[in-house]
């Protein structure tokens, strides 16, 4: 899998609340949550982004609530991958669960600056910013979350292990 | 003999059929309960209709529990808490529980004894660790996750290190189990414990009343803990005996199990704590939040909804009047707690101060109805979280505490002490 598209950086501990409020988990309708995506920490995200673009953020990205709306959002709202130091650990299963692409790269996160291109190929691992030339290379995921990942989420997965794929 | 292993540890390893685990070991476990509310449930609805097995692995080890946004809050909630309830009925849910018996789910699973000591548990919503107070492993996942449970009745899982935290000695008066996490959270910060079991143990908690000891495990995750467990001991016990359906299990951390971290904490150095906006690691004692002024306060939820802390409350509230400038809203967090209250007449001590008194749900703490705040406004509340826009506007702020902070801050106006408040005549 390989992306290419603009930076949006963000700090530490982005949580699920900004990244999809409460408010509007009345419904779990992907393109409804879309036009909320990361509402409350920048109103100007939704109008800013464009089909392909990368979430680059600090510490502990996705922390709080167990909410997948918050990776289902994310993706909606067209985003291909998330890009941070690390991540909260259920938001990390749910990106894993959904097929939302994530990487843990803490060199590209300090390096990489706001609107940046950024190109991505997610089975090496490598990240290039396009905009400086600069290339790193992600924590490799463990083969079985590899797993996951090529059968295009958990429930794929789940219907090969049942023979219903 | 296997290798010496933490209680966490042993819990999954006894659900992957294996002698021992270790951390870092990614397993497949059986699951003893799936949990989910009416905000998750129905994409794990959906999910589970996308594998296509037909029916649920098991009808009696399935919670869904409508506590987020029930008593349906608008028509778009009414029709998640719909899916959530047709579900129910088709699939023969043994653990659905309606308007009328619904509580907020995890004071309502550990009081009618669905959960116990020992079991695996996933669920979808992030507070599933407070089950660890019972001497279970109990964490929070996303739909997907639940959905594959629902049909399969198993989760992988990743071993977590643990990490021991030793409150040892004696907690001052007035200092809750609230104020043992909150100063945790606040030592370790938001990812302290990220991808870890923490495990709570000391002199301190083995005199610490079971549901205080919930409101420790409640708040793990804000440490970005995996699970928040606690051993069983004789007041676990107390509180499971006859309340338990299933035979419950206990494991005990061997001697010389191995911690990523161990922290000795001194119980009389931890003070009546509040964390400021927006992260609950923001901490501070109360005494020195006593010029923050406040519109609201909340007592209730997961974290702080159950009979003990409404008597806390209510101790405080007795005779005495909320201040004209705060609205104070009390949820009982499930229909036997809100009984409790009316039968040892704490819900007039609360009517009598003049406040809210609501029927069980999650309501404020997550911002989704039944006390939102307008922009600019704060509010000390006894949830677990106070991130931006946690209760309403982006620009209004929330405060945690324990319930009796909560309480003498709704009558004094803003942040401070039971102590602070004149003595009732």
């Amino acid at each position: 899998m390989e992306f290419k598209g603009c930076a949006h950086r963000y700090g530490r501990d982005i949580d699920t609340d900004v990244i999809i409020p409460a408010r509007y988990l009345n419904t779990s309708d992907p393109a409804e949550l879309a036009k909320h995506c990361l509402e409350d920490l920048d109103v100007n995200f939704v109008g800013n982004v464009k089909p392909g673009d990368i979430i680059v953020a600090e510490e502990n990205f996705g922390c709080g609530s167990s909410r997948e709306h918050a990776p289902i959002c994310i993706k909606a709202a067209g985003v291909d991958v998330v890009i941070a130091k690390s991540f909260a650990r259920i938001f990390y299963r749910n990106a894993i669960n959904t097929g939302l692409p994530i990487m843990e790269c803490p060199e590209a996160v300090d390096a990489i600056k706001q609107g940046d291109v950024v190109s991505v190929d997610a089975d090496t691992g490598t990240i290039v910013d396009e905009t400086t030339g600069q290339t790193f290379k992600a924590q490799p995921f463990p083969p079985f979350i590899r797993e996951i990942i090529e059968a295009g989420g958990l429930i794929n997965r789940t219907k090969e292990k049942l023979g219903r794929s | 003999m296997a290798r010496p292993m933490t209680m966490a540890e042993k819990i999954l390893a006894a659900h992957a059929h294996l002698d021992e685990v270790e951390p870092g070991q990614l397993i497949e476990c059986d699951l003893d309960l799936v949990l989910s509310n009416d905000v998750t449930a129905p994409i794990a609805i959906r999910e589970f209709k996308n594998i296509g097995v037909g029916k649920v692995f098991d009808p009696t080890k399935i919670a869904l529990v409508p506590d987020h946004y029930v008593p349906n809050k608008d028509i778009k909630s009414a029709e998640q808490a719909k899916i959530v309830r047709d579900f129910a009925r088709e699939q023969g849910i043994t653990h659905y529980y309606e308007v009328g018996c619904m509580g907020v789910e995890h004071a309502l699973l550990p009081e009618q004894g669905v959960v116990g000591a020992g079991d695996l548990i996933i669920g979808a919503d992030s507070h599933t660790c407070t089950y660890g107070a019972l001497g279970a492993f109990a964490t929070g996942v996303g739909s997907t996750d639940a959905g594959v449970g629902y049909a399969t009745g198993k989760a992988w899982f990743k071993v977590p290190e643990s990490i021991l935290f030793r409150i040892n000695g004696q907690l001052a008066p007035g200092v809750t189990g609230k104020d043992v996490i909150l100063h945790i959270i606040g030592m370790i910060g938001v990812d302290g414990a990220l991808y870890q079991a923490m495990e709570f143990a000391g002199s301190a908690i083995e005199a610490m009343p079971m549901e205080e000891r919930m409101s420790i495990s409640n708040m793990a995750i804000e440490a970005g803990g995996k699970a928040g467990l606690i051993a069983v001991d004789d007041v676990t016990r107390a509180y499971m005996d006859g309340r338990v359906e299933r035979p419950y299990v206990e494991y005990h951390s061997d001697p010389d199990a191995v911690y990523a971290q161990i922290f000795d904490i001194d119980a009389a150095d931890i003070k009546p704590t509040v964390a400021f906006p927006h992260l609950p690691s923001n901490t501070r004692p109360v005494e020195e939040a006593r010029d923050v002024t406040i519109d609201q306060a909340v007592i209730g939820s997961c974290t702080n909804g159950r009979i003990t802390d409404m008597r806390q409350a209510a101790e405080v509230l007795r005779g005495r009047k909320v201040n004209p400038n705060v609205r104070c809203i009390v949820i009982p967090a499930t229909q036997q707690v809100y009984r409790q209250c009316m039968e040892e007449g704490l819900t007039d001590i609360f009517l009598d101060a003049n406040c809210a008194v609501s029927t069980p749900t999650c309501g404020p703490c997550l911002g989704g109805y039944m006390g939102i705040l307008a922009a600019g406004e704060r509010a000390i509340a006894t949830t677990n979280r106070n991130f931006v826009g946690r209760m309403g506007d982006p620009t209004s702020e929330v405060y945690l505490s324990s319930p009796a902070v909560a309480a003498a801050s709704a009558v004094l106006g803003h942040i401070g002490l039971p102590e602070d408040l004149p003595a009732v005549e």
